[in-house]
């Protein structure tokens, strides 16, 4: 645990006294700011890039290099906020009366934990996170803490994640056998495109992957910092013979829509966390489900509850019965934090 | 286990009926005796095991989890034979790098020979010892009684054996009620080892006569002089089998039913086979389907059940006199036959369903139009010249249904569904308003939506949602549906007093308030 929780006893106010639920987000009053905010502010602080968490028009935005970074390419320079500030994993700044740190969430690339010490109370809301290696992104870093706050995508023991290496495996091995067709796999743009793209390249996988044209810029933008993706190529573009046996990466909306005739015979694939339920592959027309996501599963985010030792825990978008339920059982106080809006893309 | 996990998987997640025949067929090429006997049987759903039962199966996950969490995974996931597979702790090591089940033989004849209370701890041995495709398999098996639900159905499998052996499907349905899992003299005959198993004089179901709906094209385009009608009446379609060896009675999908109407197994004292019409009848007066329905699926009948429920057949047609195979007749000459047959058998609570005269078909509207009689769905119409031939054919057979009735309702409570609905908001039940201004449930839909307006649906109960009971939702008050139906009936269990026969949703009405939706008295006043 951070400050011993007798101090919080004593002298130090609870985090629910400065860390408020409000209609545009959770609000640090002591710092002056909201994290994750939905409507316009004057001070945002995003925990990562993707548009339920990060929205257009905040006066002032404070968040990692790589969120910034993928912010602007999503949605202009503008739009990613009036004055972008940097701040890097680990260092500290102070805001207000608040001091905030930035730690890997393991999401998507850029992605944080945002870490805020008040009169010697540390809160932690974690944003998006993931327990499973990523070859595009850092690490999830365990911070000790009073309160965690956190997401509860997948929060019920039936999701259990897979090894991401073994999921490629299968998507490999239906490529092998079905080498005249094309193999679609419907994946968001953001964070698990490029690590599909990264694990296909870490099995060994080196011939182009093709992609939907909304899927390139942000590929472009990990490039750009620092991570190999190998050869990619326009599938809109493509000769149909060319995509014969290849693989393409489309969004989820297009896999099996009007866009997708294009391709040879195509073997409709899904990458999502959700694919654990076979009927819901099954009624979204998936031929080939693979169970990868960028959230932790159940036994990640008991892990994580467990490893953080916050003997408090704030449960956001998901399952938030099932983890409340849990971690009661663990001896950890938990509630439910009503935000609404989180939760909308990706997973 | 693996290869009938992975079979499963397959058939699952393939969407056209010729790739799963294709798997279906690789499968039973490949796989040896007994084991494809066996997967047979489990689609078939011709396997049983007394000591498995679901409730069993759900403590001993519940024991391995914990109840509440339990019951949360189940509501989400809607279907139990995949909730307990999924939510089973992994192993330790957490990674099974292999799959150490055992294979499906095994597995059979260890729940067959185990005993009730040592199942529990089997199942999770082998539970323990399987990658999660296989877990999914076992307990499907353990729990599919009725059949598998893994989108491939014993006709599948049966057109993949027909492939395997180059046959025609209908000569394996033919001695299919006279085979016994897992087998092994089918797969003999398949492979050319031995000749058909004969069905002798068992006494098998042979494979049902169906029609098309009639399109506005064809009521014009008919040779009506040509063509025969008669009611087609709202019970049960069943195949009646008397032959020396034995009596049966078939549903239309070739599910025995005997045991749940003996009164009528007593009736069949002739040897023949007859195609007709079960329902209830009292005093020669049709009852509403809602009758027969108290009568279906009971293993045993009570006498008070006998007396308040009477079972009779109507008669269409007959398929077998004696030894006689009576198929390659005409219609015409085989209804001959029945009324011959009739004249001289008497057959107890059994009579002809009479033809319908008419000269022009303008009068056979009418006559469907007029009949809003409860146990009449509408008209047949028949090929004067047409056989009796298997499955649907084009062009011999016509089903003409009255028009649905339909009445606005509200949507009240939204249950998610299960196979493929599972985790979708599927199930609907709706009501009207009564005198005093409330909504009294009047039925429950299923069906009618298209795959758009469900998923915009599932997404409306989830946010409208004011009260949660278990599975179920109660949702605000503010959503209107059209709902057809065939007909309404007086029921006692509902306590708006009204049951509807064949409830779906024909359209989502958001442009109308709830307020608007229609009165109680105005559907009670519907009931004949």
């Amino acid at each position: 645990m951070f400050q011993m929780s007798h101090s919080m006893v004593d002298m130090t106010p609870h985090p629910q006294t400065w860390l408020k639920t409000t209609p545009s987000g959770l609000y640090c009053e002591p710092g002056g700011f909201y994290i994750d905010p939905l409507r316009p502010v004057e001070r945002a602080v995003i925990s990562h890039a993707h548009a339920d968490h990060a929205r257009p028009g905040h006066k002032a935005v404070l968040a990692t290099e790589g969120t910034l970074a993928i912010m602007r390419t999503r949605m202009g320079t503008e739009a990613a906020g009036g004055a972008q500030q940097v701040l890097g994993y680990g260092e500290r700044l102070r805001l207000g009366d608040v001091t905030i740190t930035l730690h890997p969430a393991g999401h998507v690339l850029g992605s944080a934990q945002i870490a805020m010490e008040y009169q010697g109370a540390r809160a932690i809301v974690s944003g998006d996170y993931k327990r499973q290696p990523d070859p595009t992104c850092a690490p999830f870093e365990v911070v000790p803490c009073d309160v965690f706050v956190t997401e509860a995508t997948f929060g019920l023991p039936v999701f259990q994640h897979p090894e991401a290496e073994d999921e490629i495996g299968r998507l490999l091995a239906s490529v092998a056998m079905f080498a005249d067709r094309t193999h679609v796999v419907g994946c968001y743009a953001l964070g698990k495109c490029q690590r599909l793209i990264a694990e296909l390249r870490r099995a060994g996988y080196d011939k182009p992957i093709y992609l939907h044209g909304a899927h390139l810029p942000v590929c472009e933008t990990y490039r750009a910092l620092g991570v190999d993706l190998g050869e990619l190529l326009l599938a809109t573009v493509a000769a149909k013979s060319a995509l014969k046996g290849a693989i393409v990466l489309a969004p989820p909306s297009a896999i099996a829509d009007r866009w997708a005739r294009r391709l040879e015979d195509p073997v409709v694939c899904m990458a999502s966390g959700w694919m654990r339920i076979r009927q819901r592959a099954k009624a979204g027309g998936v031929e080939l489900p693979l169970i990868i996501s960028d959230h932790a599963d159940w036994n990640g985010l008991l892990a994580t509850i467990r490893e953080v030792g916050a003997p408090e825990i704030w449960v956001t978008h998901g399952g938030e019965e099932a983890l409340i339920h849990a971690a009661t059982r663990l001896q950890i106080r938990a509630r439910a934090l009503r935000l609404i809006g989180y939760g909308d893309e990706d997973a | 286990m693996k290869a009938f996990a992975e079979l499963l998987e397959r058939l699952l997640f393939s969407p056209g009926r010729n790739t799963k025949i294709a798997l279906l067929r690789a499968y039973f090429a490949t796989r040896p005796d007994p084991e494809r006997g066996y997967a047979l049987a489990a689609i078939a759903g011709d396997l049983d095991f007394p000591g498995a039962k679901p409730a069993t199966l759900r403590a001993m996950a519940e024991a391995r989890t914990d109840p509440e969490l339990f019951n949360l995974s189940y509501d989400f996931v809607g279907d139990l034979a995949e909730t307990i597979p999924l939510i089973w702790p992994p192993a330790a090591p957490p990674r099974a790098v292999h799959d150490a089940s055992p294979e499906l033989p095994e597995i059979i004849t260890a729940l067959r020979t185990a005993k009730r209370d040592a199942i529990p701890d089997l199942v999770a041995g082998w539970l323990d010892a399987s990658q999660t495709s296989t877990r999914i398999a076992l307990i499907k098996l353990i729990t599919g009684g009725g059949g598998l639900r893994v989108g491939a159905s014993l006709r599948l499998a049966k057109l993949a054996l027909a492939e395997l052996g180059g046959v025609d499907v209908d000569e394996i349905e033919e001695v299919w009620h006279s085979l016994e899992p897992p087998y092994l003299d089918l797969f003999d005959w398949l492979e050319k080892r031995a000749p058909r198993p004969s069905p002798q004089d068992k006494p098998v179901f042979r494979p049902v006569m169906l029609a098309h709906p009639i399109e506005t094209k064809d009521i014009s385009d008919l040779d009506w002089s040509a063509h025969r009608a008669e009611w087609k009446w709202d019970g049960i379609r069943v195949q009646l089998v008397a032959t020396p060896h034995g009596k049966r009675i078939y549903s239309r999908t070739a599910d025995d039913i005997s045991g749940s109407f003996p009164e009528i197994l007593d009736a069949m004292t002739f040897h023949a086979v007859l195609d007709g019409e079960l329902l209830v009848i009292r005093d020669n007066v049709v009852a509403p389907f809602s009758d027969l329905q108290q009568r279906l699926g009971r293993k045993t009948v009570s006498a008070a059940m006998l007396t308040a429920f009477p079972a009779g057949i109507r008669l269409y047609d007959i398929l077998f006199e004696g030894e006689h195979d009576l198929r390659g007749l005409t219609f015409d000459e085989r209804r001959q036959r029945l009324e011959a047959f009739c004249a001289r058998e008497h057959p107890a609570r059994m009579e002809l369903s009479p033809l319908i005269k008419f000269e022009v078909h303008h009068e056979l509207a009418a006559l469907r139009e007029g009949a809003r009689e409860a146990a009449i769905e509408g008209l047949m119409i028949k090929r004067g010249d047409s056989p009796y031939l298997s499955g649907r054919p084009k062009g011999l057979w016509w089903k003409w249904k009255r028009e649905p009735l339909s009445v606005d309702a509200v949507l009240m409570y939204a249950q998610r569904g299960h196979g493929k609905r599972s985790s979708y908001y599927s199930d609907y039940t709706f009501g009207v308003w009564n005198e005093v201004g409330e909504l009294v449930p009047i039925g429950k839909a299923y069906s009618g939506y298209t795959d758009t307006e469900l998923l915009y649906l599932d997404k409306w109960i989830r946010n409208h949602t004011t009260a949660r009971f278990g599975p179920v939702r109660e949702v605000e008050k503010e959503l209107v549906f059209e709902v057809g139906f065939d007909a309404a009936q007086k029921s006692a269990r509902h306590k708006s007093g009204v049951a509807l026969r064949f409830p779906r949703i024909l359209r989502i009405r958001t442009d109308k308030p709830a307020a608007e939706a229609d009165q109680l008295e105005s559907v009670k006043a519907l009931i004949v």
